[in-house]
């Protein structure tokens, strides 16, 4: 048995599946950060998938345009990560935590 | 095409980029003794005429190999988000010098606003993807730079709800991407038209996970959860300009995606997303409406008013989807005139609160005696947000709804029906507001007047709102113009 689309589109869904449970369900900033993280990976893995598998591109030429996404979406990443973490360490030096929880002056 | 054909397309964006670069250079070179603000609003300036020369020229044509388009509709929305971005930046003159960062907020407002510009032009999944990345990361910063400890945490709800979305919309992205196999919206529309039943599922899976991705843009029920927070945590002039540039952005670019790139109307899958639009509609503006209801704090109740009013513009999606051919147009012209009512009510509250020292509704009280200008502007705007004659907000509601009457289709009809009764609801808060403002005794009779920069802007959001509610032709017309395009 070779290993084809369906497989990776499985793998894919899982870790989409495991990092949305991680960035809602989890009450500190820096592991929402781990589950949006995981999230975008399970995007770049089937982004290469479709790239090398897809039935739906008329040549490699129209695939390539799935190698140049994950170099924009890896990039992206990383300039909301820089974002993410220095928010985080602002709010961490005013309240000494980045539990979302305890992060509630706003309710209504 | 050369490549100065091509940078030609994308001036006005390029004229806000080089003008972000500009600020931060001149005051790493003299710190403090720039006038950041003058520059900013000469940045703004050079795109409006650019934007001006775009579409009395008749420059139109894509770019970038396909990339990037200039079209009626795309110059509409860069008037739409110039006239924000220098009613915003007029408006915080007096605001931005209170804090240490002002050269770092007054590029990030330039970055953003050319980025929605660049939004508003793409019609390709990739090009959609960083603009719409580029203008969030930056009001993420914008959100928490006044560094305080409600702006800090505005900032990182903002930011951490916008990456779970963008993810979401990658997600979708990436299966549109995978069936239609481009990543050009009209390619995509090809794909779609060929009706492939087999292909139904995967295309709506597809769809929501867009639709999700973008509905934190636009703020509406359910991925509005970050409104209330933000647009209370935030500076007012960045809640301001979220609440206007960015949800006409979003607005904008799904009008695009789901238009152009799912067709509208016409295709098997049309009246699958026509019902997820209308029960987005309804929500929004119920939940809107109703948590508006409770609010005490003005940022807040504007908060949930604004999750409301994109509750009325997705019933205008919802009628375009059904295959209105008024729909698209509707859609325009209530994003046109909500950008001037919201506004002027935006920036109302940011002079006001700036000097009471408060942005509590009972604060208002009195206003009417306290600054006759700035009472009557802010009641004009909430008048409008009611969509009481004459004012714009009014005929925008008319537009939308008849539009979606006109489609025929019952549950259409009765989503019209939810937004009158929402409207009813909506008027017992804003009039309330104008209550206080005129009829309850002020706590301090010590009268004040906005700077008169503040004035500017708010002179025009209140002639924008009177004008197109008295002569609505001019916004009906230029909106219609640009809603052909798509077809």
């Amino acid at each position: 048995m070779s290993v084809e689309l369906g497989h990776y589109m499985a793998v894919s869904g899982v870790i989409f599946g495991i990092g949305i449970v991680v960035a809602l369900g989890k009450r500190n900033a820096v592991a929402v950060l781990m589950g949006v993280e995981l999230m975008l990976n399970a995007v770049n893995l089937l982004l290469l998938a479709f790239a090398r598998f897809g039935a739906a591109f008329a040549d490699d030429a129209a695939a390539l345009s799935g190698h140049v996404f994950v170099v924009f979406v890896l990039t992206v990443a990383a300039a909301e990560a820089a974002v993410v973490l220095a928010m985080a360490v602002l709010v961490y030096r005013r309240r000494e935590t980045v539990e979302l929880d305890r992060i509630n002056l706003m309710r209504w | 095409m050369n490549w100065q054909d091509q940078f030609h397309l994308i001036g006005p964006a390029l004229a806000l980029f080089i003008g972000a670069g500009v600020v931060l250079a001149a005051d790493i070179t003299r710190p403090g003794r720039v006038p950041v603000w003058g520059l900013t609003l000469i940045a703004i300036a050079i795109a409006g005429l650019y934007t001006l020369w775009h579409s009395v020229t008749g420059t139109r044509g894509a770019a970038f190999d396909g990339a990037i388009v200039v079209d009626d509709f795309s110059i509409f929305f860069a008037f739409v988000i110039v006239t924000t971005a220098a009613a915003v930046t007029l408006a915080s003159r007096d605001w931005a010098v209170t804090f240490d960062q002002t050269p770092e907020f007054f590029a990030l407002l330039l970055v953003s606003a050319g980025a929605m510009l660049v939004l508003a032009q793409s019609v390709d999944l990739i090009m959609i993807f960083i603009a719409l990345e580029t203008t969030s990361i930056a009001q993420f910063v914008m959100a928490g730079i006044a560094r305080d400890d409600r702006g800090s945490e505005a900032g990182l709800k903002y930011l951490l709800t916008g990456a779970v979305a963008a993810a979401v919309l990658l997600y979708g992205f990436v299966f549109l991407w995978g069936l239609a196999g481009t990543t050009e919206l009209a390619g995509i529309a090809a794909f779609v038209a060929q009706g492939d039943e087999a292909l139904r599922l995967p295309l709506m899976l597809a769809f929501v996970l867009v639709a999700a991705g973008f509905g934190f843009k636009m703020a509406i029920v359910p991925f509005h959860a970050w409104v209330p927070d933000v647009y209370q945590g935030a500076p007012i002039p960045v809640a301001s300009f979220l609440s206007v540039a960015s949800k006409a952005a979003g607005f904008a670019v799904v009008l695009r995606v789901f238009y152009v790139g799912l067709g509208g109307g016409g295709t098997f899958i049309a009246d699958d997303w026509a019902i997820m639009f209308g029960v987005f509609a309804a929500a929004s503006m119920l939940f809107g409406n109703l948590g508006a209801l409770l609010q005490t704090n003005v940022k807040r109740l504007l908060g949930y008013s604004s999750i409301a009013q994109a509750g009325n513009i997705a019933v205008g999606l919802a009628a375009v989807a059904a295959g209105s051919t008024l729909g698209p147009s509707g859609v325009l012209f209530f994003i046109g005139t909500y950008v001037a009512t919201n506004l002027g009510a935006f920036l109302t509250v940011l002079v006001v609160s700036q000097r009471l020292g408060s942005d509590e509704l009972s604060a208002y009280a009195g206003l009417i005696r306290r600054s006759p200008v700035a009472a009557s502007i802010l009641a004009l705007c909430l008048l409008s947000l009611t969509g009481i004659p004459p004012t714009a907000g009014f005929i925008a509601k008319v537009y939308v709804f008849n539009a979606a009457v006109r489609t025929d289709e019952m549950w259409l009809v009765a989503l019209v029906a939810i937004a009158v009764v929402n409207t009813a609801i909506s008027a017992y808060y804003y009039l309330r507001w104008v209550r206080t403002m005129i009829l309850d005794a002020p706590a301090d009779e010590s009268s004040f007047a906005p700077s008169y920069a503040a004035q500017a802007a708010l002179a025009a959001a209140a002639i924008g709102v009177i004008f197109v509610g008295l002569i609505p032709t001019p916004l009906m017309a230029a909106a219609q113009r640009a809603a052909e395009v798509l077809q």
